[in-house]
């Protein structure tokens, strides 16, 4: 995982409310063992028709937001499962960053924990995001120190994190690593534990 | 002020507090599976990293097991995740149920069966509806694969405390009005989000009254909810329950396990976050119309219309759903034809739910044009509905008798609902595409389902009470 502080990228928006990690990645490209190389799977149901050829329709296929690396999409995104998957797909798509007015609670964790940033703006800001996607192809601007999403034309944004999340982030940080230091205070636990009983 | 029990097991579990930081909280069961963990354990062995714990580690295969010819995984994908959980099994000492083990079986049926639930207990699985365990009155909740992986390393994992929200469910429920009714009249009634940032605790009469397999079905469904946790203060009937099970404490020390875990219990004052009170008395049979959880309605209903929402992206959910299911507004839920049944998964798979079913389907047939399927939740569920002769209702009724596995709960294996064809489910999700391409699910109970295999559509098995009691 390495670490951001800003960056600059290409938005698709996704006007729909409620997208389930079903959606996010079908169950039947779960069986794989590896982390990587679930980007081609990405809303498979919605990205390709039934004869495997692509959904022009799709927003996701259109020429314009072709190398996107910020979705936008409505309230309670990544709803459902706790397939870790649906960020493994998002992160392998090329996505760094999803805006939404709210997430699901384990696909936000899931999120963070794979170095994807989960934004929640007003229900209003993303609505200008989502109307200003259906027009043309924009870019944004996320700066994690700051915690602001902004674009050239004056849209400007700030959004919540926690400073342990944003701290990990922004340094790209294994929480593994993290906690292992902590091994003295996890075997005293165990220790005292074993005496309770 | 007292403490709810949601505060005891919290308090009990804290390794490490800092500032700004979520709490390092310490786990007692590390539930595993074929399809969360490889990832998990590839990662550990990437940075030499042991299993911390393995005694408190427990893995079986269930969600791409076979229900026929278990030993014959033709999906080669599939296949290489069950020998990986083998593999990954032998080398890191974690104890497994594997495909030959009397006790195989879905994650969330043989963990309380085995006696590995236990009240107070912390306890994850990367997998959401690990919040069927809650139901002993643990704190019970699914993870992603990078909790998976800190948890075999460290044992612990950073986590918030979340919010309490106490659901309190009073009154008497009608004969026919089952669990699984009262969890989707729930959502029905509060929709997919009302749990979210929460774990519930069910409480009330028509919860204290219910046996411990009703109550899992109930915590099970908290996730549908988006709550990552439902549970339910430990009582008689947790304890009854646990006792002589395999990895119960034993016969010597039990009593001092029953003492411990009665004091988890909520306190009469205790405090939440949120109240939502419901009136058993309101509920009836459930059935699932749209493409999520909480599209549902009274079996003697109709389909909402337009006109019953007032938001556009309500509406829009509605058209959507509709879409989907190839159903109109207004539709009487009776007259929804059905030519799938599958009684199943970690919400209704367990011994009671498959004697409910078979009371309703004995002596009778699967309607003509209905494919049925009964899949214990685990090869011991399997076993005990055989020895009471089940199984022989269900054939003789022209229902397939499986092994024990997911199945059709999310169709991983073979088990699948054509696309544009409509299934009578006892499992937890009615998503798009949940139990295949194009797939209609529609979520009830297992009297339901049993009823709607023997019509080819939705009946109301209040009125098949009331015909037995003339
Ligand atoms: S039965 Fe269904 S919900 Fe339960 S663990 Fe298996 S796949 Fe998940």
């Amino acid at each position: 995982m390495s670490g951001f502080k800003e960056f600059e990228g290409k938005a698709v928006a996704l006007d729909r409310a409620n997208v389930d990690t079903d959606q996010i990645i079908p169950k039947q490209f779960l069986k794989r063992i590896e982390k990587t190389g679930f980007g081609k799977y990405l809303f498979y149901d919605w990205r390709y028709n039934a004869d495997g050829q692509p959904n022009e329709e799709f927003e996701l296929n259109k020429p314009e937001n072709a190398g996107a690396s910020i979705l936008v999409a409505n309230e309670n995104f990544g709803c459902g499962s706790s397939r870790e998957h649906a960020p493994w797909a998002l992160l392998d798509y090329g996505f760094k960053v999803v805006i939404a007015p709210s997430f699901a609670d384990i696909f936000k964790q899931n999120c963070l924990k794979n170095g994807i940033l989960p934004i929640a703006l007003d229900e209003a800001e993303v609505n200008t995001l989502l109307a200003k996607g259906k027009e043309k192809a924009f870019s944004l601007n996320i700066n994690l120190e700051e915690q602001t999403v902004t674009d050239q034309d004056g849209f400007s944004a700030e959004f919540p994190i926690s400073s342990y999340w944003k701290t990990m982030l922004v340094n790209g940080w294994d929480e593994i690593e993290i906690t292992m230091q902590l091994d003295d205070k996890i075997s005293a636990y165990e220790k005292q534990k074993e005496v309770a009983q | 002020m007292g403490k709810s029990i949601v505060d005891k097991i919290w308090e009990d579990h804290v390794v490490h507090k800092e500032e700004g930081k979520p709490d390092l909280l310490y786990i007692d069961l590390h539930l595993v599976h074929e399809v969360t963990s490889p990832q998990a354990f590839s990662g550990l062995r990437m940075k030499n990293r042991k299993v911390r714990r393995p005694d408190k580690t427990f893995a079986t295969m269930d969600h791409n097991v076979p229900t026929i010819n278990r030993h014959q995984v033709t999906d080669t994908v599939a296949l290489n995740q069950m020998t990986t959980l083998e593999k990954n099994c032998a080398e890191f000492g974690v104890p497994l149920a594997g495909i030959d083990s009397p006790d195989q079986g879905i994650v969330h049926v043989i963990g309380p069966e085995l006696g590995l639930t236990q009240p107070g207990k912390t306890i994850v699985c990367g997998d959401s509806h690990t919040s069927t365990h809650g139901a002993f009155g643990a704190l019970a909740f699914g993870i992603g694969t990078s909790e998976v992986e800190h948890v075999l390393a460290t044992q612990t994992l950073w986590q918030s405390k979340p919010q309490t929200l106490k659901l309190e469910i009073n009154g008497k429920l009608a004969q026919g009005v089952t669990a699984k009714d009262v969890i989707l009249y729930v959502l029905a009634k509060h929709g997919i989000k009302f749990g979210t940032g929460y774990v519930i605790e069910y409480c009330g009469d028509v919860i204290r009254d219910m046996s411990m397999e009703e109550r899992m079905t109930i915590c099970n469904m908290s996730i549908e909810g988006g709550a990552r946790a439902g549970l339910v203060s430990p009582d008689e009937t947790t304890i009854s329950y646990i006792k002589g099970r395999k990895y119960a404490p034993s016969a010597e020390q039990f009593e001092v396990y029953a003492e411990k875990w009665k004091n988890y219990a909520s306190d009469e004052d205790a405090e939440y976050d949120k109240i939502i009170e419901i009136d058993g008395n309101d509920i009836a049979p459930m059935v699932s119309w749209g493409t999520n959880p909480a599209m549902t309605a009274k079996v003697d209903a109709q389909i909402p219309t337009t006109d019953d929402y007032k938001t556009e992206i309500e509406k829009d959910s509605l058209k959507r759903a509709l879409a989907y299911m190839g159903l109109e507004e207004g539709q009487r839920i009776e007259d929804i034809q059905i030519q799938h049944v599958f009684i199943g998964s970690c919400t209704n798979s367990r011994i009671e739910d498959i004697r409910s079913a078979a009371e309703v389907v004995k002596g009778k047939k699967v309607h003509p044009g209905v494919r049925a399927l009964v899949v214990p939740g685990s090869q011991h569920v399997k076993k005990a509905a055989e020895e009471e002769g089940l199984d022989k209702i269900f054939v003789e009724a022209g229902f397939e008798w499986r092994d024990a596995g997911c199945s059709m709960c999310l169709s991983m294996n073979a088990d699948v609902v054509p696309s544009g064809e409509h299934c009578a489910s006892t499992s937890n999700r009615n998503f798009e595409g949940r139990q295949g391409s194009g797939a209609r699910t529609h979520l009830v109970s297992p009297e339901m389902a049993a009823a709607a295999a023997l019509n080819g559509h939705f009946v109301d098995v209040r009125k098949l009470f009331t015909v037995e009691t003339v």
